[in-house]
């Protein structure tokens, strides 16, 4: 399977060749994610020879996974679809935003607008696979061409597995040796302007708006009385604002370095980019090529270290080590996810999500994602940490469909090996490291304002109690006017004795790994879950004694 | 073999599997286990007749087997189901008690159990238990447990793979179900009971019975236990060689009773030393108490895990101290990593979760001039300046087979950036190294 995919259906070009005539094309262009009029390879090439063009989004409510999404991802969602609407407008085209399922509303268009072109950008996540596997089939069937172009990545994903002998790279470092042997980054496709669409029409109808138009919040259900203006603006326009700015200060900054984490890191900033590039809104490769020249200019010409592009090879590296397992998101039936006894409770987990922990850092952490849709990269360590092996000891899986529902860039391979990662269930990744749902906060923002911007009830508290309220002395409490326990919860778990069970527990874990030396790592429950995945060997030394050791697992990948 | 020919010809309605040809009799058994070639779907080769494999080769066949596999295998036939239980293959179970409302995972069948209880409860010898965090998992258990009066067993693990839940089971009903196995099992070798309402009394009927073949003791965070239970132990058990429990059963009695002429050499000891509440004291270890442990087992190992407030370690690391394997599970200042750089020559594993937002240099420097043995070490929120990083690891050279450094504690120099100190921190560790990454959204 060689990518760029270009099916084509020999009947139909034969007979027009066959007869002299030229046939008239129309085309329809899919989008999903790629929600942008730069860089998009596959819309540029089905224009090319297009007698029509229409632009549509298939609103899918019942695909895999999206059923879990709250407001703030919707709104952003409709905001990149307006988006996209108005540019083509300005190109004499509109956006068709259809309701249901693909596999209905295709055979229904084809025959409706005489499609013999379909174009969309490839979509390397399992389900999106066997969505478009289905669609292929729908088009081969109606005789209409495929065009699909990948654009959502910066390589091919499968020439790495394949450069890896069929495997998928299970360590970052192993990942980014891999980078190192691909072929450069492809250069941005043009934009899409008026140049390129040239004779390339879009019928309009006098009721578009009715029947295509991009639907409200209010009008998919949802109520938005009372919700605040978006802190992350969707869409293409707002992303290619905000490479800008991010550059710009980048540029003013003159340091490529990893910024060092402080207070105000906590809090959205205008140059963040995650979203849109989860949505599309924003080419992954234009941020890719505006960094390097950016970095060449700054730095007089010098080679770009790897490290420059650590945002954009992480969601590489996870979409990579997704692309070929469906049970990715799961730890049964997944090969790479270790097997981990967690604990099942719903009022734990609620507590957790709703930011009713009792531990202010974690509560505000949670708030700020729940209202905004982002939180900082090491927030969201802590609060992995402390759902799953740091305090809670509740299954990853369960945090990762909370993140779903409320992060704004939490896309199903990214969320998912993220989840992982911080769980400790693969990746190899060092187990001791606990983050302090107190003391990590504290040392972060010592102020608290974080706290007191989320959490205003605790507004008044001291910089001094404000991360450990419960130890306040009464005096403090009232004066504050919140008392713990009663205007504010106690806090859920004791931190010292929840972290030292569960750092015995994973231990415990990995011993058993152990002991198991030289066995096939498979976690294949049984067979009718098929994971194309091979078996692969983990060798797991101990630097002492098996009875206890602290550190030392070290695991080789043979 | 006589046995299995008078059962073949008794076997009416079992099942046998499809390769065996009834009427033939088996001339020669083949030495190699399992690996006869069978014709598909037809007879059986001449000379091997599945069904009458003798015991032996099943029992040897079978250890390899999952439990599951072996039961499918037991349904065969009458021979393969007798194989199935022989008492070799009952000396170790894991019974897995959870419950579908608090864990994901799949609990030991209760006929299975019961079938054990029946059959074999005189067989088993290694046991464990593994309970997830709901109380009718621990005490389901207990209920097992009560149950195993044939049993001599030689080792005995109760394991929560979640919350404690034994602590949440009724002490007595707990006590007595130990109780029973400490009275019939007169040959405990290794006991694993953290995390468990054990209380002194028990442990007496424990070293009354087993003080001669005691040989580990696990018992970190049992709160019922009181330094002078732990201390009986100490002095009746003599062929103990690894214990863990918390600090506050530490004396230095216990110590000297494990240091004591007719006590074999300890081999490890691990302490748990865990703060409820900040402002918690400890109380102080004789430096000659430790001496006396290392005069007395020189290659023991000293486990020590803390989790304590940073202003609670006033009694810590004043004196010479014997640890070798040091894990600070909340943050520990950089003043206590100094002393730990003084006091600490026989250290091997250091790690260090977290410290704060001022460069550990100088204590590292000390730690690599003075624990000449130590081989790991792990950093995690802390800050140390790649030049002295740098400094640290051309000291511990080589003997550093482990090190576990975050990205984000190394903070580069005027001599080092971050990505040119893996190339000189892997030259002097003779390998190629990196720090440890973390996904960045």
């Amino acid at each position: 399977k060689n990518l760029p995919i270009i099916i084509f259906n020999i009947n139909v070009w034969a007979l027009g060749a066959l007869w002299g005539l030229r046939m008239v094309v129309n085309t329809i262009h899919w989008f999903r994610k790629g929600l942008r009029l730069h860089d998009n390879a596959a819309l540029r090439d089905s224009i090319r020879g297009s007698d029509s063009l229409r632009c549509i989004y298939i609103l899918d409510p019942w695909f895999a996974g999206s059923s879990n999404v709250g407001i703030n991802r919707w709104r952003f969602l409709l905001q990149c679809l307006e988006d996209l609407d108005a540019s083509l407008r300005k190109l004499n085209s509109r956006l068709f935003v259809i309701r249901g399922q693909p596999t209905d509303v295709f055979p229904r268009l084809f025959k409706e607008w005489q499609i013999n072109r379909l174009s969309y950008e490839y979509d390397s996540e399992p389900f999106g696979k066997e969505r478009d596997a289905a669609i292929q089939k729908l088009a081969s069937e109606a005789g209409v061409e495929l065009m699909v172009r990948i654009s959502h990545t910066l390589y091919n994903l499968d020439k790495i597995i394949e450069l890896n002998q069929g495997q998928p790279p299970l360590t970052y470092k192993r990942f980014q040796g891999l980078i190192n042997h691909m072929e450069a980054v492809e250069l941005p496709t043009e934009t899409i302007t008026a140049d390129v669409i040239r004779t390339c029409l879009t019928p309009i109808s006098d009721d578009h708006d009715d029947k295509y138009g991009v639907p409200s919040l209010e009008e998919l259900g949802f109520e938005t009385e009372g919700l605040t203006t978006a802190v992350w603006p969707g869409g293409e326009t707002e992303a290619l604002m905000r490479l800008e700015r991010h550059l710009e200060r980048k540029a003013w900054v003159a340091n490529f370095e990893r910024p060092r984490m402080n207070a105000n890191s906590l809090l959205a900033s205008p140059t963040g980019l995650s979203p849109y590039l989860r949505f599309g809104c924003l080419s992954c490769r234009l941020f890719y090529f505006k960094l390097t020249d950016l970095y060449k200019k700054v730095k007089k010409n010098s080679t770009p270290p790897l490290s420059l592009y650590g945002q954009l090879l992480w969601r590489e590296f996870f979409y990579t080590t997704a692309t070929n397992n469906p049970c990715f998101d799961k730890m049964d039936g997944n090969p790479v996810c270790v097997q981990i006894p967690w604990d099942r409770n719903r009022e734990a987990l609620a507590k957790w999500a709703e930011g009713r922990t009792g531990f202010p850092w974690i509560d505000a952490i949670m708030t700020q994602l729940r209202q905004e849709g982002w939180i900082h990269h090491l927030a969201r360590h802590a609060v992995a940490c402390f759902l799953t092996r740091g305090d809670l000891w509740i299954s990853w899986e369960e945090g990762m469909k909370v993140f779903e529902e409320l992060l704004l860039d939490a896309d199903w391979s990214v969320n998912a090996g993220s989840w992982m990662w911080l769980s400790c269930s693969s990746f190899f990744q060092q187990f001791f490291r606990c983050y302090c749902p107190v003391g990590f906060g504290r040392r972060t923002d010592p102020n608290g304002d974080f706290i007191r911007r989320y959490l205003p009830i605790l507004r008044t508290y001291p910089a001094k109690y404000i991360y450990d309220p419960w130890n306040a002395p009464e005096d403090v409490q009232k004066a504050a006017k919140c008392i713990i326990g009663l205007h504010y919860p106690k806090p859920m778990v004791n931190h010292a004795e929840a972290s030292r069970i569960n750092i015995e527990r994973m231990k415990q874990i990995y011993q058993q790994l152990s002991s198991y030396r030289g066995l096939v790592f498979n976690m294949l429950s049984s067979p009718a879950a098929p994971c194309p995945l091979p078996h692969f060997k983990i060798f797991i030394h101990f630097s002492v004694t098996t009875s206890c050791p602290i550190l030392s697992v070290t695991v080789s990948l043979r | 073999l006589d046995r299995m020919k008078r059962m073949k010809e008794n076997e009416e309605d079992s099942t046998s599997s499809p390769s065996v040809n009834q009427s033939e009799t088996c001339k020669r058994i083949r030495p190699e286990d399992g690996e006869e070639p069978v014709a598909e779907g037809g007879s059986a080769a001449p000379g091997c007749d599945w069904a009458r494999l003798p015991q032996e080769l099943l029992l040897h066949i079978f250890q390899y087997l999952p439990l599951l596999d072996r039961a499918y295998a037991s349904q065969v036939c009458r021979g393969w189901n007798q194989a199935f239980h022989m008492p070799e293959l009952w000396r170790c179970f894991e019974f897995e008690l959870n419950q579908p409302a608090s864990s994901y995972l799949k609990a030991t069948h209760p006929d299975l159990i019961k079938q054990i209880i029946k059959r074999h409860s005189n067989h088993l010898q290694y046991v464990s238990f593994k309970v997830d965090s709901s109380t009718e998992s621990a005490e389901a258990a207990c209920d097992i447990l009560s149950q195993l009066v044939n049993c001599s067993l030689k080792t005995l693990g109760l394991i929560s793979t979640a919350r404690p839940s034994f602590m949440e089971v009724p002490k007595s009903h707990f006590i007595s179900a130990l109780t029973v196995v400490f009275v019939n099992s007169k040959s405990l070798s290794s006991l694993k009971i953290d995390d468990t309402p054990v209380d002194d009394p028990s442990l007496k009927v424990l070293v009354a019975n087993n003080s001669d073949t005691l040989k580990l003791l696990k018992m970190s965070s049992c709160p019922h236990v009181s330094p002078a239970g732990i201390l009986c132990v100490a002095d009746q058990c003599h062929g103990l060689r690894e214990l863990a429990l918390n600090y506050h059963l530490l004396s230095d009695e216990l110590l000297l009773a494990l240091s004591s002429e007719k006590h074999v050499h300890l081999e490890h000891l691990r302490i748990d030393v865990v703060s409820e509440n900040p402002g918690q004291h400890f109380h102080t270890i004789k430096k000659s108490s430790w001496d006396a442990m290392v005069r007395h087992s020189p290659k023991f190992n000293l486990v020590m895990y803390f989790f304590l407030y940073e202003e609670e370690f006033g009694p810590f690391f004043n004196d010479e101290i014997p640890v070798t394997h040091l894990y600070f599970g909340r943050s520990v200042s950089k003043e206590v990593l100094g002393r730990v750089g003084l006091h600490c020559p026989r250290l091997v594993e250091l790690v260090v979760c977290a410290n704060g937002l001022r460069p550990l240099d100088e204590e590292l420097i000390r730690i690599a001039k003075h624990c000449t043995q130590l081989s790991a070490i792990g950093l995690g929120e802390c800050e140390v300046s790649c030049s002295a990083f740098v400094e640290f690891v051309k000291m511990c050279g080589r003997r550093l087979s482990q090190l576990s450094i975050m990205e984000e504690v190394l903070i580069p120099d005027h001599k080092y950036s971050l990505d040119e100190i893996h190339w000189e921190v892997s030259k002097h560790l003779g390998r190629v190294w990196f720090p440890d990454m973390m996904p960045t959204w």
